[in-house]
């Protein structure tokens, strides 16, 4: 039979030779292990002063995007809210205004749009199924809370600020087979 | 006795007791620590710098968790078993000389609480009554898995007791006196006991594990099969006492052998750096507490490295393994003092 380990070791109850029944070689051995690791390198990373490094394409906290002058992307298309797995996805759609061309890009607005942390899996099919590019996972963690409530993030939480300084930058995300993925009509969404 | 010699004792006997605590109190942030580190963790480090307000902050959990007395439990018994575990544990401290003399205001004092001229058996009668401490706490708590452990320190420190006893026998033989203040001024210069008895002092190691049940005789609280052995019924801080005796026993053990076998507050050329003598003690006490320091944290290592014993493991150990090696110890040391003397 093939071994599964090239460390596995055959088991004998053979008699103890004399220095094995002393154990003192035993312990000594241990011994120096264990003081090995005591100067050596600590594994554990103090997490909020130190972060370790996240993936580039690391799946965290939703954001929907505005565009160059500034109006929300979302057209409340609900097809993110479909693609999602968890049903964590909920919004409800509002017409666009006069006088409101300046904050939303579309006719179509969503006037609420709430993921439920709790539920999300973070899968990203949310990113992958929107057409407008409005939402993106990013690099961010979502914070814990005492409460299940403050875990349904509205809009207030979700919608990148208006301060081009303040966007998010989602450019890791949006590699070339992204682009590529999205530019394809064939796919059901993109159409 | 006068007035100035019970002063002072009362003000030294307070900073042992002081010490004793705060050593105590620190010990478990090291053992955390230690053993964070053994297994490449850093262990606490939030509460405070380096997390060294963390034994407070522990202390004050356990004062203000739930007290609870198990309706069937006997209550008298129930609140003097930790009792007796604390102060058995404290008590030890009063006989351990903790450094040479100072002078104050030209009067000379030793810094030792009570030199009695039967220190060892003091010591040892100490520790006998601690496991009542164990053993009346376990039986009070009207829990099987309690009884068990307390079963389990009582026939253990028992049995280990023995071949502890054994030990100093043979190390009394070399000293020829029962009085810790001798054997430590005996010890001045580089003569450490350590030197004279080795397999004694092996012997004795093994047993003072086996009376703190530290790893790897921790088998009274193995959690593993007595969820927590004597104490699984206490709450609060008379669980407290418990865990905070053990590792008073560890720091007077620790205390016990740097007196008996590393030469106490004696530190090695001492004479030749021409020091006053208040300096010289000074000096020795820090030197002392540093050998106390080093075994405490053998104590830890060891806790850190080794797996527990198997009950019948320990009993074999104990019963045919080191009280026959103790046996042995007497002997030698006795044929050899016969014959050296006679010359």
């Amino acid at each position: 039979m093939q071994n599964l380990t090239n460390r596995s070791k055959m088991v004998s109850d053979k008699k103890m030779t004399f220095l094995e029944w002393i154990y003192i070689p035993a312990i000594i051995k241990g011994m120096s292990i264990t003081i090995r690791h005591f100067f050596g390198k600590k594994t554990t990373i103090n997490y909020p002063e130190e972060k370790r490094e996240f993936s580039k394409v690391y799946r965290g906290q939703h954001v929907l995007k505005r565009d160059d002058e500034g109006r929300e992307r979302c057209t409340a298309c609900g097809l993110c809210a479909v693609a999602c797995p968890a049903e964590a996805i909920t919004m409800r759609a509002a017409e666009r205004k006069p006088g409101e061309e300046h904050l939303y890009r579309e006719e179509k607005y969503a006037a609420v749009y709430e993921i439920n942390m709790l539920r999300c899996i973070y899968c990203g099919d949310c990113e992958d199924a929107c057409p407008k590019e409005a939402i993106f996972l990013t690099d961010r963690i979502v914070a814990s809370q005492y409460e299940r409530k403050p875990f349904v993030y509205g809009k207030d939480i979700l919608v990148e600020p208006l301060d081009l300084n303040l966007r998010i930058d989602i450019s890791a995300r949006q590699t070339e087979a992204v682009h590529q993925f999205k530019s394809v009509k064939r796919y059901a969404h993109n159409k | 006795m006068d007035w100035t010699e019970l002063i002072f004792k009362t003000i030294f006997l307070i900073i042992i007791f002081t010490v004793t605590l705060i050593v105590a109190m620190y010990s478990t942030y090291g053992e955390r620590k230690v053993a964070a580190f053994m297994q490449d963790r850093r262990g606490p480090n939030r509460a405070g710098p380096f997390g060294l307000l963390q034994p407070l902050a522990d202390g004050l959990k356990m004062f203000m968790k739930e007290e609870i007395i198990p309706l069937t439990a006997n209550k008298k018994l129930f609140i003097i078993g930790p009792s007796i575990a604390m102060t058995t544990a404290l008590l030890t401290g009063v006989v351990i000389p903790w450094g040479g003399s100072v002078t104050i205001g030209g009067r000379i004092f030793s810094l030792q609480v009570a030199d009695l001229n039967i220190g060892i058996l003091y010591v040892f009668a100490m520790v006998s009554i601690g496991v009542y401490g164990i053993m009346i706490g376990g039986w009070a708590s009207n829990n099987k898995y309690a009884l068990l452990g307390a079963i389990r320190a009582a026939s253990q420190m028992i049995s280990y007791e023995l071949a502890m006893g054994m030990s100093i026998i043979a190390l009394v033989l070399t000293t020829g006196s029962l009085s810790l203040h001798e054997i430590v001024s005996q010890q001045h210069g580089m003569h450490w006991n350590i030197f004279y008895q080795p397999l004694g002092f092996f012997i004795f190691l093994i047993c003072a594990f086996a009376e703190t049940n530290r790893a790897p005789f921790d088998l009274p609280e193995c959690e593993t099969e007595l969820i927590g052995g004597y104490h699984t019924e206490y709450s609060s801080m008379k669980l407290g006492f418990y865990l905070f005796a053990e590792y008073i026993n560890m720091f007077i053990s620790s205390a016990v052998i740097a007196t008996l076998y590393f030469g106490g507050y004696n530190m090695p050329f001492i004479d030749q750096l021409g020091l006053s003598m208040n300096t010289a003690t000074f000096i020795g006490t820090f030197f002392f507490f540093l050998k106390i320091f080093s075994m405490i944290f053998l104590f830890m290592w060891i806790r850190w490295t080794l797996p527990r014993f198997r009950y019948d493991q320990l009993m074999n150990m104990g019963w045919k393994g080191l009280i026959p090696l103790a046996m042995f110890n007497i002997l030698a040391t006795g044929i050899y003092y016969f014959f050296t003397e006679l010359k």
